[in-house]
């Protein structure tokens, strides 16, 4: 069985700290082609929470492998509790711009007043 | 090739694939779906750098928390029963050059600055004492003005949602 595992993934390079980080990088690039492109508000949302989740592995990955100790990972942690924070508030003010454009398209939503 | 190498492949698949879809599907309720698995790859790849406290509190707040929140908000502002739940896109194509380029570069960085030969520091065996005990010390003013954040963000969210009138 093992050896069966070593032929079958034996080419992919043993996992390192750049790894971790280009996983991120990718999380990254997709949270901000998300953000750019969707028009749907809550989508944009989401772009933004696989932003904030690339910043965390970067966080962790670092106080795992460059000596940082804790201290990326409390960061993390902060991250985590400012992102339900935002998630909460940007719900809210995308259910109130529901409410008085009946549309949550950012493209569509161009006045802060009626 | 050891088993941490193949567990941490199938994190990262599980991972950014389930981001692609959230960002290329068209239909809302995949997205969010996907938005799951994302997050759960994300809780696998802190278990893998020995983060055990943040994979659980990545799997309470943001599968328990912010996932549902995000779900509440796609059935309250979409006519989910009047089939009404695609969404369009805006600009792909200078966004997909900007975005590759923007991967592109900081892979090539990350890669050619820690690509060889680093070894992670020395393994503890739980996180979650230190963490907290330096969320009461050294991090005890940030920790409080989270908190007074966290309280803020409530009322002021129970306040805009609330309807008027």
């Amino acid at each position: 069985m093992d050896s069966f595992f070593k032929e079958l993934f034996g080419w992919l390079p043993h996992v390192q700290l750049a790894h971790f980080l280009i996983v991120s990088a990718l999380l990254f690039s997709l949270g901000i082609y998300g953000i750019v492109t969707r028009k749907n508000a809550i989508l944009v949302l989401m772009g933004v929470e696989l932003v904030l989740n690339s910043a965390n592995i970067n966080f962790v990955a670092f106080s795992r492998y460059g000596g940082l100790n804790l201290d990326g990972q409390v960061a993390a942690v902060f991250v985590i509790i400012l992102a339900a924070a935002e998630a909460a508030i940007a719900l809210a003010i995308v259910l109130n711009i529901y409410h008085r454009f009946q549309t949550v398209n950012v493209d569509e939503i161009s006045s802060l007043k009626e | 090739m050891e088993l941490f190498d193949i567990v941490f492949y199938f994190f990262a698949i599980v991972t950014v694939g389930s981001a692609s879809v959230v960002v290329f599907s068209r239909n809302i309720m995949y997205a969010a779906f996907s938005l799951l698995f994302t997050f759960f790859g994300a809780a696998g790849i802190y278990v893998l750098l020995h983060a055990d406290f943040l994979a659980v509190t990545q799997v309470l707040i943001y599968v328990g928390g912010i996932l549902i929140l995000i779900l509440f908000g796609v059935m309250l502002t979409n006519r989910v029963v009047n089939v009404d739940i695609k969404t369009g896109t805006l600009q792909t194509v200078p966004a997909a050059v900007l975005v590759a380029v923007i991967a592109g570069s900081l892979s090539g960085v990350f890669y050619s600055t820690w690509g060889t030969g680093d070894t992670p520091s020395s393994d503890a065996l739980t996180t979650t004492p230190a963490i907290g005990e330096m969320l009461m010390t050294a991090y005890l003013l940030p920790f409080e003005i989270a908190s007074v954040v966290l309280l803020v963000a409530l009322v002021g969210a129970a306040m805009i949602a609330r309807r008027k009138g």
